[in-house]
């Protein structure tokens, strides 16, 4: 059976008298492919904030690994190398730098200053950056310069970057904003390719995407779960029709 | 390896190239070598004007590169300077002490000796006792060590401190224009220890080449200004080419990217900022023996807001950009403030540039960054297109 890799428990989190998360409780396993959606301002990315370690909950659990560590107090930097990935919701690539020298620079190698300054070329590492590129498809485009990609290219590439880093926990926000219908079917099947060894849970507002997923669902609504299994079995709940699907179609 | 290095640089080459013919013609037509072409005075501020440029690429590597707009550098420039007057001034000083004292009948006691030393140095702020700054002064070799460990420690320190509290743009910016405000203020003090606002001079003369003349002086100090900047340039070309180059450059670009990615990005910074707070008290290590004066005006906060402006106009992201601002800027500048521009009459106003100069530098620096974001240094990206 799938081992809880993540286990989010009772977090709440208020910004100036706003309930952003409210005694939220999320179990992820490794592996799995979990998708998280909810209306704007469900919390979808304050939850992402506290995993990651950008923003520190006011009360709850966030716990880690076989050694249950606590995440909690720990700096975006160590939660990283502990195996947490991030993709923002905004492509967020180094623009300036080639497609090669971003996946570098994420490639899993130690992070210290001085082993980065020292760092040199090696074949292997050549070998894995060639590899995610196959992955993404971006082999022809190791060259460029990520500026001049194209939105969804982008996208793939900060993906790609977050598979470099070889994390266990893969969160991704919103990847298919923006995309082409055949960018996200590409897309979807990167997610699910990489959720066959890691727990990948993606964020998405766009149901046509999560149902393309096929996964399990979790639906945030301010700030705490409302429903959780199968795309039909949480779209079928009442409360998650009137919450989520209501407004639209009411 | 190395050839991977220098290919991927290849402005080091033709920088090293350049700056090795530029030596060797100065030094052709220096005053040392007989044909005094060029002026003592004029190699001196050649050799000060390469000291500028080393901060100057040190500046560009911090901002331009690790986008940390320091406006404190100036600060350990002048602290590499301090560091080395204090062993030009004492050591001189005991050779005046010691000539003036050997006629004596009685050999002096070395109090009488530290005393009458101390008497000529301090004298000028009314006091006689060496101050607990000057314990090594007598010492070369370890106000050399100083020139180093002084600006190190010091931006080692501050830079903890503000990049462990995320202290970052105009804040931190704002931040180092406070911290070299407030050593100037102290050096200011006659009870500093550094004879206040006197600050430190006679640097020109180098204690045991007393019968070396100015001209053959002026042009060793040339030549190894010319040499730092050559092994500095190589040395931050090195730092921002590769890995720790994408890195630091990622910090610029997207901060919180790089910190998600797992990079401590305060090492990174810190880093950055102490290696080239280093290289900017070497630098001011070799300019002040060829200024031959410092006083705690150098490192008032504007003298720091000239460097990024240099820097702004050569172009930051590219070294030898920052090399061509602090030059073509600061001999612009002496140029202007010399008196070496014509006065303009128009009539019903004569415009003195030693007035105007500064207007002109301030309008040119908005025109810089409004229109030519890329500084002088981005002329060259029309000159050599790369192959795609």
């Amino acid at each position: 059976m799938n081992d809880t890799l993540l286990e989010v428990s009772g977090v709440s989190k208020s910004f100036d008298g706003f309930k952003a998360i409210n005694n939220l409780s999320i179990q992820i396993a490794e592996p799995e492919l979990r998708a998280v959606i909810g209306p704007n301002g469900a919390g979808k990315t304050t939850f992402m904030d506290i995993i990651t370690g950008k923003t520190r909950p006011d009360s709850g659990h966030v716990v880690w690994g076989e050694r249950n560590i606590s995440l909690l107090g720990m700096s975006e930097a160590d939660i990283a190398n502990e195996g947490v990935g991030r993709k923002f919701q905004k492509p967020t690539v180094f623009e300036a730098q080639t497609v090669r020298q971003n996946l570098a620079m994420a490639l899993k190698n130690p992070r210290g200053p001085l082993a980065v300054l020292l760092h040199r070329k090696t074949p292997s590492n050549a070998a894995r950056i060639e590899g995610i590129a196959a992955e993404i498809g971006l082999t022809e485009s190791l060259t460029r310069i990520a500026g001049e990609l194209s939105h969804g290219q982008k996208q793939w590439l900060e993906i790609g970057m977050l598979l470099a880093q070889e994390p266990r926990l893969l969160l991704v926000d919103e990847p298919a904003a923006g995309m082409t219908v055949e960018e996200r079917e590409k897309t979807t099947d990167i997610l699910k390719r990489a959720a066959k060894t890691r727990a990948v849970v993606v964020v998405e507002h766009d149901m046509e995407f999560v149902r393309r997923l096929d996964c399990k669902v979790t639906v945030l609504h301010e700030g705490s779960v409302l429903a959780e299994g199968s795309l039909d079995h949480v779209t079928s709940n009442p409360k998650v029709i009137e919450v989520y699907l209501g407004r639209g179609h009411a | 390896m190395r050839k991977t290095f220098l290919s991927q640089n290849p402005s080091v080459m033709w920088f090293i190239a350049f700056l090795g013919l530029f030596t060797l013609a100065v030094a052709i037509g220096s005053e040392a070598t007989g044909t005094g072409l060029i002026s003592t005075s004029m190699v001196k501020t050649l050799g000060k004007t390469l000291c500028l440029c080393l901060i100057a690429i040190a500046m560009d590597v911090v901002w331009g590169y690790c986008g940390i707009l320091s406006l404190g550098h100036f600060a350990f420039f002048g602290i590499g300077g301090y560091a080395i007057g204090m062993w030009l001034m004492y050591a001189r000083t005991e050779g005046i002490v010691m000539t003036s004292l050997e006629g004596h009948v009685i050999p002096p006691t070395p109090q009488e000796v530290q005393d009458a030393i101390g008497n000529q140095i301090f004298g000028v702020v009314g006091s006689s006792d060496f101050p607990w700054l000057w314990a090594f002064s007598d010492s070369l070799f370890l106000q050399l060590l100083m020139v180093v460990i002084v600006p190190g420690l010091l931006a080692l320190v501050f830079g903890w401190l503000a990049f462990r509290s995320r202290v970052t743009g105009v804040y931190l910016s704002i931040l180092t224009q406070a911290m070299t405000l407030a050593l100037s203020l102290w050096l200011f003090q006659n009870d500093s220890g550094l004879r206040g606002n006197n600050g430190l001079s006679g640097l020109q003369n180098i204690p045991g080449y007393e019968d070396t003349s100015q001209a053959t002086t002026s042009l060793v100090f040339f030549m190894g200004s010319a040499l730092a900047l050559a092994l500095g340039y190589i040395l931050f070309a090195w730092v921002v080419s590769g890995k720790m180059g994408s890195v630091v450059q990622g910090i610029r670009d997207n901060e919180a990217r790089v910190r998600f990615l797992g990079y401590r990005v305060e090492r990174y910074k810190l880093f950055i900022f102490t290696l080239t707070a280093v290289i900017a008290g070497i630098a001011g290590a070799l300019y002040y023996p060829q200024a031959g004066i410092i006083n705690p005006a150098e490192i008032a906060p504007i003298a720091s807001i000239y460097l990024a402006v240099w820097v702004a106009i050569g172009g930051r992201g590219r070294l030898y950009g920052a090399v061509i601002g602090a030059a073509f800027v600061s001999l612009l500048s002496s140029w202007f403030t010399g008196g070496g521009a014509p006065a303009i009459n128009l009539g019903f106003y004569t415009i003195l540039w030693t007035d105007w100069w500064l207007v002109l530098l301030g309008v040119s620096f908005v025109c810089v960054t409004l229109f030519f974001p890329k500084g002088i240094g981005g002329l060259f990206d029309y000159l050599v297109r790369k192959p795609s």
